[in-house]
């Protein structure tokens, strides 16, 4: 580096502490609708810094900074490493996007309180920042329960609506289960004396059941923000309650903290993995994936199947840290490397494409207020720069290549297919059924997105409004636009994505891909040229190639005389947009197929009915399974324990009294 | 990259879209000698095609611009898949940049398209079929990755070019998973390729199909591209499975001499797979729609089943 004096910590810290200022602007503006536009661009502004200024650290050593900040003895440690800098850089670029698109969003009245939404927002992306860079337990847990907390607010942003308030509440409660668990494991993990610094866990020693029980401690409370079976029931309910570049925020960005860490723990503060972890987080990973692919097939509104879809791909990225641990556990760095650069290129992708698609429905909704399936349609013709933009982002999502989502499911369909080299027979038995439950999951994934993409984009309109729906503003394309392009580059020229991937890797395994990414720019060889190689430019020039060549041909070889007439449809003259497939009937054949994972209550009118009602829900039946249960037995334990309040002041001395007796007793007996 | 590389991998990717529309012909003849009928003869798809690319499109006027892309688009992705398929010969340069895995991503590409256009114009049997061919296709892929999966671990390699030379020379030995392999490819070939007992594709019987639900609304140009598309699409399936499953004869890198032959042994192998394909068709019955689902569950279940065979009695770890 030419000038020695660069150091990106205190950059990093600088945009987070810009983004906090420019919430409090936010407070202070008047209900003025263009100076509350500035803000979210600027803050865009800061996003775009923000990646590159991680990605420029990536291959850096870590560099740490403590905080005059901070209960007194215990100041905020934080660190900047390939792991934080990566996730850092996905945060940057989603942030661009969607802040560029908030600026055309968040006209002045599209919330219950602009102000206090800017302020929250911008806290929201500040305390992202905090989380991926704090250096010890306190800090973390801090920056943690801040971005819950803000995120709520952010959530329930239109509180006159009591379905979100309650959407709010069940994603609080969700969240703090998980912190509590994340807490717990913190107070596994903690270093000699006591250590709360991530450095003093680092050195830690550990027996193996110390070490699991940290590990599955971090499951579950990184799980129940990441929304990894089975507490994923909040997500499917808060997304489509918060706005929709919320929602991006939310589904792109702050379900890859959950994963960063997990990242962090397991293979960062737990020097040593075990297999079992990996085969348990596989088997939860290839669950979680299925279970979000079929529910999302069902879904009638658009961001709550999006919700259930990033459920699945949440699930594809466990699979693949899974993997990581079992190859790690057996000695095998390089394929280790592997299925955990599939990981971290999988949370990229998501991060882009997903955050597109929320704008994608946020663009639509601002246009047609509408958020149903059923009411949607033909939006290609009034809205052709958003139908475009989701059209890029559907394929990318369907994993299809040239796209940036193909990239990852080919890396780790490849990682599975080394896998055979393990040693262990019995885990190479498991191989054949993950594969099977992994490709299962992408194909059903495809036909989601087709579900999604046509219902809302393609036919006729099913509403006679839509007709007249205005296509998003200059902002709002500017947005879309930006993570297209982010799909479209990441998709085209991933050699140099992964060598940036490479980086984390290499840091936390000690070993990266290494040559196998840096053979050719143009092609990913992962383990050697032989054995696999996929060159998405190649692709992406044949079939446009081919394309401008046959075009050419027809051109010049035939007339091209068109006619518009109406659609034939076999003959049958009198067609409506109700005689289109619905999203329900979408979604029919997995329905029947997959009955038993669903829960489906039916209405059938009798033959005679002069006024037949046809009515299906299909539910989350772990909903009733586990959740309604645990909330009865909530309650019913706290019935009893309400059975000591009698609100009369003698008790509660007794209470203390007794207490207190027991304590010396215990201490007495010692 | 040699010259004489990549002017192989442009004759190839010529042959196979000449040579298309002739299988596919030859496969209809078939079906007419079984069923008793004299049959239009094998250069009629030629016919078909060029009169459709002399007639005039008629688009509905509900059509975007995407329903007018697609045609092109899927036949430049069948192009593609034949380019990365070692029909005669193994040197192919544009190999290295799709293996299987991007082969059945390309074929899903072209797929989502087709089904996106049918769903575009809003009619009904548009979006039926549309609806009916991404389910079908969601429970064949599935079963084609994995039919891919077991040459690949054979052959510790994804790249076609490498599993067919690796295979190729294998005259000896036996591998069972391949026979697993070979019967859900067939399967899921049938499925994937609208042919009997999944689809029928000689039907315009309204509830009955599916393929030719998503290509009602197209004409012309248009309608040409597709059904030449979709006879590619056969040759390239057919010409997978002859280089996964029996892929003597054919030329490896810089054999020139050995191509005389390799065009034979190709035109022997495809006249086979074509009776063979005609009879099944003729000998069994198309299955309600949603006897199609158990069909390709058992591909799948063949698939998973060969690759527990191959990791219990082949593998070498």
């Amino acid at each position: 580096m030419s000038f020695v004096s660069f150091s990106p910590l205190p950059c990093v810290l600088g945009i987070a502490v810009y983004w906090i200022a420019l919430g409090i602007l936010g407070l202070t503006q008047r209900a003025d609708r263009d100076a509350g536009r500035i803000l979210y661009a600027a803050g865009a502004a800061g996003g775009l810094l923000l990646a590159v200024t991680a990605a420029w650290a990536l291959g850096d050593a870590p560099t740490t900074v403590q905080l005059p900040l901070g209960l007194p003895g215990l100041p905020f440690h934080l660190r900047l490493d390939s792991l934080a800098a990566f996730f850092l850089v996905l945060l940057g670029l989603a942030v661009t996007g969607i802040s560029l698109f908030s600026t055309g969003y968040f006209t002045s009245g599209s919330t219950t309180n602009d102000r206090v939404t800017c302020l929250h927002y911008h806290f929201f992306l500040a305390a992202m920042v905090f989380v991926l860079l704090a250096d010890d337990a306190y800090m973390f847990m801090v920056a943690w329960e801040s971005m819950a907390l803000v995120s709520y607010f952010l959530v329930t942003s239109d509180h006159r609506f009591a379905e979100i308030r309650s959407a709010g509440f069940l994603y609080l409660v969700v969240a703090h289960v998980g912190a509590m668990a994340i807490l717990l494991c913190f107070g596994v993990l903690h270093g000699p004396d006591g250590g709360y610094t991530f450095e003093a866990m680092r050195s830690a020693d550990r027996t193996p059941f110390w070490a699991t029980t940290a590990f599955l401690l971090a499951l579950v409370g990184f799980g129940a923000k990441a929304g990894f079976l089975p507490l994923h029931a909040w997500l499917p309910e808060a997304h489509p309650a918060a706005p929709s570049p919320v929602s991006a925020l939310m589904s792109g960005v702050m379900l890859k903290t959950a994963i960063y860490g997990l990242l962090r723990i397991g293979f960062d503060l737990l020097p040593i993995q075990y297999a079992s972890w990996g085969v348990i987080a596989l088997a939860l990973g290839l669950v979680t994936m299925l279970y979000g692919v079929l529910f999302a097939a069902v879904q009638t509104d658009m961001k709550r199947l999006l919700a259930y879809s990033s459920i699945e791909n949440i699930g594809l990225v466990l699979a693949a840290i899974g993997l990581a641990i079992v190859f790690r556990a057996h000695a095998m760095p390089a394929l280790a490397a592997l299925a955990l650069c599939a990981a971290l290129f999988h949370c990229l992708n998501h991060a882009l494409f997903k955050s597109l698609l929320f704008l994608a429905t946020g663009a639509v909704m601002h246009a047609t207020s509408q958020r149903s399936l059923g009411r949607l349609g033909g939006l290609i013709h009034p809205m052709p720069w958003v139908a475009g933009a989701a059209l890029v982002g559907t394929l990318a999502i369907a994993g299809l290549p040239p796209l940036n989502g193909f990239v990852s499911e080919w890396l780790l369909l490849q990682a599975f297919l080394l896998s055979p080299e393990l040693p262990d027979p019995y885990l190479r038995m498991i191989v054949p059924v993950a594969t099977a439950a992994l490709v299962l999951a992408a194909a059903v994934a495809a036909y989601v997105m087709v579900k999604f993409y046509g219902v809302v984009f393609l036919g006729q309109p099913r509403e006679p409004s839509l007709r007249y729906a205005h296509d998003a503003d200059a902002w709002q394309r500017a947005g879309l636009l930006f993570l297209v392009a982010g799909c479209v580059l990441a998709g085209l020229f991933p050699v140099k994505v992964l060598h940036g991937i490479d980086h984390v890797a290499t840091g936390l395994l000690g070993r990266g891909m290494g040559d196998a990414v840096g053979g050719h720019w143009l092609h990913v060889t992962p383990v050697s040229a032989e054995r696999a190689s996929y060159s998405p430019l190649l692709v992406l020039a044949g079939i446009l190639g081919v394309v401008s060549a046959v075009f050419l041909y027809v051109r010049v070889r035939y007339h091209m005389r068109t006619r518009r007439a109406p659609a034939w449809d076999c003959g049958f003259p009198a067609q409506t947009s109700r005689m289109q497939d619905t999203a329900e009937g979408f979604g029919q054949p997995i329905k029947q197929i997959f009955e038993p994972f669903f829960r489906i209550e039916r209405e059938m009118p009798s033959p005679f009915d002069g006024a037949p009602r046809y009515r299906a829900r299909t539910e989350d039946k772990l909903w009733y399974a586990l959740y309604l249960p645990l909330v009865r037995l909530v309650e019913r334990i706290a019935g009893w324990v309400s059975r000591l309040q009698h609100g009369r002041i003698q008790w509660y001395l007794v209470y203390s009294f007794a207490t207190l007796l027991a304590l010396l007793v215990l201490i007495r007996c010692q | 990259m040699l010259p004489q590389y990549a002017l192989s991998q442009l004759l190839e990717a010529l042959f196979a879209v000449v040579v298309a529309p002739l299988a596919l012909g030859w496969v209809n003849q078939c079906r007419a000698w079984l069923q008793n009928r004299r049959g239009p003869g094998v250069t009629q798809p030629y016919r078909v095609i060029a009169k459709l690319f002399r007639k005039e499109v008629v688009l509905a006027h509900q059509a975007s611009f995407l329903f007018r892309a697609v045609p092109y688009l899927v036949f430049g992705c069948m192009v593609l898949a034949t380019g990365i398929v070692p029909m005669l010969a193994t040197a192919l340069p544009f190999a290295p940049a799709a293996d299987v895995i991007a082969l059945v991503g390309l074929l899903a590409l072209a797929r989502i398209f087709m089904a996106l256009a049918a769903m575009d114009t809003g009619t009904a049997f548009g979006s039926l079929g549309a609806r009916r061919e991404m389910l079908v296709a969601a429970l064949a892929e599935p079963a084609l990755l994995m039919v891919f999966f077991m040459p690949s671990l054979i052959a510790r390699s994804t790249s076609l070019t490498t599993i067919v030379e690796t295979l190729a020379h294998q005259r000896v030995a036996v591998h069972p998973s391949l026979a697993f392999a070979a019967v859900a490819f067939v399967m899921v070939m049938l499925a994937e390729n609208a042919r009997i007992p999944v689809d029928n594709p000689g039907t315009h019987l309204e509830l009955t199909m599916i393929h030719e639900a998503t290509i009602l609304e197209y004409s012309g140009r248009h309608l040409a591209l597709i059904e030449w598309a979709h006879a590619l699409k056969l040759l390239v399936y057919a010409t997978i499975g002859i280089a996964l499953f029996v892929p003597w004869g054919i030329a490896e890198a810089g054999h020139w001499g050995a191509l005389p032959t390799a065009v034979l042994a190709l035109a022997a192998k495809l006249l086979v797979g074509g009776a063979a394909l005609a009879v099944t068709e003729t000998v069994s019955a198309k299955l309600r729609i949603f006897r199609a689902p158990e069909f390709l569950a058992t591909a799948f279940l063949m698939a998973v089943l060969g690759m527990l065979t191959h990791l219990l009695l082949e593998a070498t770890a």
